[in-house]
């Protein structure tokens, strides 16, 4: 079993759903992210996702954006990336990167597998990767063992919930929006549509995400998904009140996720 | 020149099913759009076959745009060179003043049919925004055009015309504040108003079917010429030029012509200050194979992956990606892809001004950089066509700063 899916079946004898977060590599700076995420993590964040911080982040609104853009200014590279992993994994917390896939192509699509595992990655998600274009994705990520996250959205037919979650390992990751990341006021009742739509193709755990920002959505998502993701606002806390301010959305986010 | 046979034709003319171009093109999106483009393809396909929707887009282009264009034989200008006779499509007579209006009025036609009451587009020299607000205003489209910050204080001029058109123009405050932005905003946008929405993508770049649906509304440029040529000059061209950004014009004049072995074909590209100074747009000649806005082709990235900016004076050419079919028809040696730096360019805007009494858009001059150097190449006798993609009145300002900078009167 996977680390992944050890997190998942605890939190599920727990009879709550996971809490996956995410924060940019190199936001505030290297350092900073690493003391932020370890902060996330003391509150309450059982997986974590590190974004690989792009230039032309199509599915980013503007909180992840201007993170990025940070992040970049400071200088952060895939090795920076790939040495938060390093850091993160050594917790015992399962890691992903969320990565669009013109940096791991640019990088080397076998190296980038294989200096991920290296660093004790569990898993990448490659944002904007399409099923029809993963050949060498599915065979590097195979060839190292690391899980490959793939998204479902609102818009998925059947058919393409079905494809996409034959390849997936890991968890599955619904979109709950049609829209770029960032908080929203409200969960769309079609989430739990999709979310059942997904569960009818595959055992793999279903984790939401996109515009989740607070416990009562965290909680509403708990009842019917496996996990709960959330980025934009843990960027919009660390803005605000830093490392801190991160652990106690953690914190305030996994108080929300029991199944009742 | 590579030769060519049936099977390898055929690659050139089709993407395969899944929309690559050998290596390049394919689908590289969020999940949330594939629907999206699905349904495009879909409604693309049944298109193709429509004669209602044939007959509406050639009744548009006759009697709206003004097709066919004329070609224009360039007699002084040609005198500069070295013996080659230049011949001008003068895609600039069209109405709104270039190419973009055949891709336009054809996607336009498609949002109708599929239901959709907005469309939205990237702009970057503005000639592709003022394309599509005239479309929208034309078909009741409510419209939202995305343009880099920069690019609406180098193009004022066809900012004001799409807000005469009625279209909302939203400058683009992020990243470089160029054309890769809008295009990033635009599909930001598109993805979250997908049921109501179609982007209406101004380049043969973007995920399929993108690529191979605006070159098939462009075609007509090079169809237009190819019969001309033959019923007015008696023979085909030597060589076919034009200038390459995201290529959409180059893509609608060489289109008929990559069958036509003896026919060379020429993309220029925005060399900026010169590739080697690395602020340039010449993303064939200076950049490397990747991923960017949906589609595999060149970009301008560094070793990370992450993308590089781009350096043109003309921002319809100040992009750091291509169209994948641009990148395919260079890897197979088909079309050959150079650099023109804005010094050049410049240089052929004014030569073309001065022996001509036409104002060519900034992008266009690149390809008139070209034709000269191609024409010097293969000298006396050669003839060659080129793509006046567009005209220069939005560009009139920033020629007279150029050339009164450069110590010359405009």
């Amino acid at each position: 079993m996977s680390l992944i899916h050890e997190v998942f079946a605890k939190a599920k004898n727990e009879n709550r759903a996971a809490l996956i977060g995410y924060l940019p590599a190199g936001f505030p700076t290297a350092a900073g992210a690493v003391e932020c995420i370890t902060a996330m993590v003391e509150g309450g964040v059982d997986i974590v996702e590190i974004g690989l911080p792009y230039t032309d982040p199509v599915m980013d609104g503007p909180t992840i954006q201007a993170a990025v853009d940070i992040a970049l200014a400071g200088g952060t590279k895939i090795s920076t990336v790939l040495d938060t992993v390093r850091q993160i994994s050594a917790l015992g917390v399962p890691t992903l990167v969320m990565s669009y896939w013109n940096p791991i192509e640019r990088f080397g699509v076998e190296k980038f597998a294989a200096d991920f595992k290296s660093v004790g990655g569990a898993g990448v998600i490659a944002a904007d990767l399409t099923p029809e274009e993963a050949g060498p994705w599915i065979a590097a990520t195979d060839s190292q063992d690391v899980d490959r996250v793939f998204l479902v959205a609102l818009s998925s037919t059947d058919a393409r919930i079905a494809k996409v979650a034959d390849i997936t390992s890991g968890f599955v990751y619904a979109g709950a929006v049609m829209g770029v990341t960032g908080a929203r006021s409200s969960v769309s009742d079609q989430v739990r549509g999709l979310v059942d739509r997904t569960k009818a193709h595959t055992d793999l755990p279903v984790a939401v995400g996109l515009g989740v920002s607070t416990p009562e959505q965290a909680h509403e998502i708990a009842q019917y998904a496996d996990g709960v993701i959330v980025g934009s606002a843990f960027v919009n806390a660390i803005n605000a009140g830093g490392a801190d301010a991160a652990r106690e959305l953690a914190k305030s986010l996994a108080s929300g996720l029991a199944r009742v | 020149m590579t030769a060519l046979n049936d099977a390898n034709l055929a690659d050139l003319l089709f993407p395969d099913a899944s929309g690559h171009f050998g290596q390049f093109g394919g689908r590289f999106v969020p999940e949330a759009l594939m629907a999206a483009l699905d349904e495009l393809d879909a409604a693309f396909r049944a298109s193709k076959t429509d004669p209602v929707f044939i007959a509406e887009l050639a009744d548009l282009q006759k009697n709206y745009t003004g097709r066919p264009s004329p070609i224009t034989v360039a007699t002084r200008f040609s005198q500069h060179a070295g013996g080659a006779t230049i011949l001008l499509k003068r895609e600039d007579l069209n109405h709104t003043g270039s190419h973009k209006i055949n891709n336009v009025l054809g996607q336009a036609l498609l949002t109708q049919r599929m239901g959709k009451k907005r469309v939205i587009a990237e702009t970057g020299a503005g000639q592709h925004g003022v394309a599509t607000a005239t479309a929208a205003a034309l078909l009741g489209l409510e419209c939202v055009v995305y343009m880099g910050e920069e690019d609406t204080k180098r193009q004022a001029l066809n900012v004001a015309r799409m807000r005469l058109l009625g279209a909302e123009v939203v400058p683009v405050t992020i990243g470089s504040r160029t054309l890769k932005d809008a295009i990033n905003e635009a599909m930001r946008d598109w993805v979250a108003n997908v049921d109501t929405t179609h982007y209406l993508l101004g380049t043969v770049a973007g995920p399929a079917p993108f690529p191979e649906m605006v070159r098939d509304f462009h075609r007509i440029i090079g169809d237009e010429s190819r019969i001309e040529m033959l019923e007015r000059f008696g023979q085909l061209p030597d060589a076919v030029v034009a200038c390459v950004g995201g290529g959409s014009n180059a893509i609608g004049i060489f289109t008929a012509f990559l069958g036509d072995e003896n026919v060379r074909l020429f993309g220029f590209e925005a060399g900026g200050d010169g590739v080697e100074t690395g602020r340039h747009a010449a993303t064939i000649s200076g950049g490397a194979v990747g991923v960017l806005h949906g589609t595999r082709s060149f970009v301008l990235q560094d070793e990370d992956g992450q993308t590089v900016e781009s350096h043109s004076i003309s921002a319809g050419l100040d992009y750091p990606g291509v169209g994948p079919e641009h990148a395919f028809l260079s890897e197979i040696g088909r079309a050959e892809y150079r650099p023109v730096t804005d010094t050049e360019a410049m240089n052929a805007l004014k030569l073309l001004c001065e022996t001509e009494g036409i104002i060519p858009a900034i992008e266009t001059a690149h390809a008139l950089h070209g034709a000269i150097q191609v024409g010097r190449e293969l000298g006396e006798g050669a003839l060659i066509l080129v793509n006046c993609s567009g005209r220069g009145d939005k560009d009139v300002e920033t020629a007279a700063r150029w050339f009164a900078m450069n110590g010359e009167k405009a």
